[in-house]
């Protein structure tokens, strides 16, 4: 005989079920049966002797159906029916089939079989979508490959390196005429060229034969003094280069007094300087100079 | 019997008897050598004093172990600098006649020596370069058009190195990605021209991982994205890059595999850099890790360079070359990276 209460009574609200799963606020049954999933006398599997689930098998939904009568025939205890694909048909085959069955089992079976049919709807949905695959890090492997990076970066020298390969392009002449710099290059090895082959070539070379006018013993200058004329035309043109490169030394001189001194003059005249002249005809020139040479006292 | 350890701290030295089990025969004499013993090691004043064969790690007393290790190491250092010293003066004795500088000896030095280094002249390698898929590149028959894409719903951070990403690559296109399957979307670049797809994987927020596609059928790598520098967090970095075409340097790419993947690199940028513009974009490899820098150059004079780097950084490490199109259940890789085998060794490298 069936005592569904006395079974109740063994397992249901205090007792123990191995079936059940407690919580602190819920108890849940994990018989496979089981129409909600919650431990209670009504969807209790055990303690129901009629009783009905929805269950799905390989994206089929089945109807399972238990009666009094076979519940001494554990093989053949539930009835599995085939609920049709389509939803609003497979409800109505549960209407069918648990036509004069508590309403609670009834609706209870329907939930399941809505529930069933969207997860199975959004299973259908996903697998057309991409797969994302999870990868998993190992922390281990992690650290490692970062210190190794850091390492690999210290040893890089990247900078260093970036401004070789610029600097041997520069060389190398991909950068053609923009830059001025390949002349300088340029002269430069055409000058160690050059002092290669100097070098080479300096012990093999004789001397060049230089010729040199040389006055007598008996020679004086003053023997030819006839041509004053010629005297005061080389007087001036010697002259006129003393002039120049007194006028050189002078703005050297100045130059490096304008380097020592810093005192700004607006113009200044530029005074003899150099050794005394012989009194001969000549030509004071005087330069003015526009940047600041520093104060110096004339020299008459 | 056993004989008890004993402290003699005032002279500096710690005697060590050592554990023995003296038969009563043999205890007069044991007596005798231990006596010897402490005598000779009072004598010896210099630091520490140790019997033979004795080792630190024998103290059981964590703190009088550590204060040997201590005395330890200092003797050693001191060693060393004597013979440092030792070694400077004789080469100047020596003069010219000094043996030369020995070398230190480095990772790069002691690299285990690769079969597939390529030699400069081989034909072998020359003969391929011709004919694999970036011949028409490199044949300037085709300019690249690159195609930048993200992982499903990118982050900020990700968004942003793309943008900027765009800006370093000439003809770059950035598009979002919007849950397309990327097997669907090669062909519609193809359609449109494109010549490189680069997708940049997320993961948490920060990109991670990055798929280089040759698109006309062409190899795919996968590489893995570590220490990406955005453009604000760059110090002392310049303006942002212009529209120029960048030049290209590519370093260290030594082996075959290698090769292909500096050559995919090349791949990425226009033909005729664009002098003017003084950017350059390096590839630089070192110990299997690539790192990407930007910068704008300026030459000082012809021995000084200076530079300003502009632009993201980020390292790549090889994780996979895969012949064809992106492909990942169905490709044939070429080289996948297996941690167990090729990371046993320290001094071997692959790219």
């Amino acid at each position: 005989m069936q005592h569904d209460d006395v079974i109740w009574d063994l397992i249901g609200n205090d007792s123990f079920c191995s079936y059940k799963v407690k919580t602190k606020t819920q108890r849940f049954c994990r018989n496979e049966y089981n129409l909600t999933g919650l431990c209670n006398r009504s969807s209790c599997p055990l303690a129901n002797s009629q009783y009905a689930t929805v269950r799905e098998e390989k994206g089929r939904c089945y109807l399972y159906m238990k009666v009094v009568e076979r519940a001494a025939f554990p093989a053949r205890m539930w009835e599995k029916v085939k609920l049709d694909r389509n939803y609003a048909k497979a409800l109505e085959q549960i209407d069918e089939n648990l036509m004069y069955w508590p309403q609670f089992i009834r609706h209870k079976c329907k939930q399941r079989l809505t529930k069933i049919a969207q997860y199975l709807i959004r299973i259908r949905k996903l697998t057309l979508k991409r797969q994302r695959k999870l990868v998993p890090l190992s922390r281990k492997v992690e650290r490692r490959e970062k210190r190794r990076e850091e390492k690999a970066l210290i040893a890089a020298q990247l900078e260093n390196a970036i401004e070789k390969e610029l600097l041997d392009r520069l060389k190398q002449g991909t950068y053609g005429d923009i830059y001025n710099f390949p002349i300088h290059a340029f002269n430069k090895a055409m000058e160690k060229q050059e002092e290669e082959t100097e070098s080479e070539e300096a012990e093999d070379e004789e001397e060049p034969v230089t010729r040199e006018f040389v006055a007598d013993d008996e020679f004086e200058e003053s023997d030819l003094s006839d041509f004053e004329d010629m005297n005061n035309l080389k007087g001036s043109s010697d002259e006129e280069e003393d002039a120049e490169e007194e006028s050189r030394e002078e703005e050297e001189s100045e130059e490096e007094l304008e380097e020592e001194k810093t005192k700004a003059q607006s113009k200044g005249k530029a005074p003899l300087k150099g050794p005394i002249r012989k009194k001969r005809a000549y030509v004071e020139i005087e330069y003015e100079q526009e940047t600041e040479p520093a104060q110096k006292s004339k020299a008459t | 019997i056993r004989r008890d350890r004993e402290e003699n701290i005032g002279g500096g030295c710690i005697i060590f008897k050592l554990k023995q089990k003296v038969k009563p025969d043999e205890a007069a004499v044991q007596e005798m050598d231990q006596a010897e013993i402490e005598v000779t090691e009072t004598k010896s004043e210099s630091g520490a004093c140790f019997p033979p064969t004795f080792s630190v790690s024998e103290i059981k007393n964590k703190q009088r172990r550590h204060a040997m290790f201590l005395k330890l190491k200092e003797e050693k250092r001191k060693q060393k600098l004597e013979l440092k010293k030792k070694k400077k003066k004789e080469r100047k004795v020596l003069g010219d006649q000094a043996p030369p500088k020995e070398v230190p000896k480095t990772i790069e030095n002691q690299r285990i020596y690769d079969e597939t280094t390529v030699n400069p002249e081989d034909e072998e390698v020359a003969f391929d370069e011709g004919t694999d898929e970036f011949s028409a590149y490199f044949n300037q028959l085709t300019n690249p058009k690159v195609l930048i894409t993200t992982s499903d719903r990118p982050r900020g951070r990700t968004v942003r190195f793309c943008e900027q990403l765009a800006t370093v690559v000439p003809h770059a296109h950035v598009y979002y990605r919007r849950g397309l399957a990327l097997k669907r979307v090669i062909p519609q670049c193809i359609s449109r021209g494109f010549t490189y797809l680069m997708v940049i994987n997320e993961d948490r927020k920060v990109p991670n991982g990055l798929i280089l596609c040759h698109l006309p059928d062409g190899p795919t790598a996968h590489f893995k994205i570590s220490s990406v520098r955005l453009r604000k967090e760059m110090k002392r970095r310049g303006k942002d890059p212009t529209e120029h075409v960048p030049e290209v340097i590519l370093n260290n790419f030594s082996t075959r595999l290698g090769h292909s993947i500096g050559r995919m690199f090349a791949a990425l940028f226009p033909h005729d850099p664009q002098f003017v513009g003084r950017q350059v974009a390096t590839f630089h490899n070192q110990r299997d890790f690539i790192f990407f820098r930007f910068h704008r150059y300026i030459f000082k004079n012809e021995k000084k360079v200076g530079m300003q780097e502009l632009g993201p950084r980020f390292t790549l490490k090889l994780r996979s070359l895969q012949k064809g199109t992106f492909d990942s259940k169905f490709g044939e890789y070429e080289w996948v990276h297996k941690r167990h085998e090729m990371d046993s060794s320290r001094r071997k490298f692959h790219l």
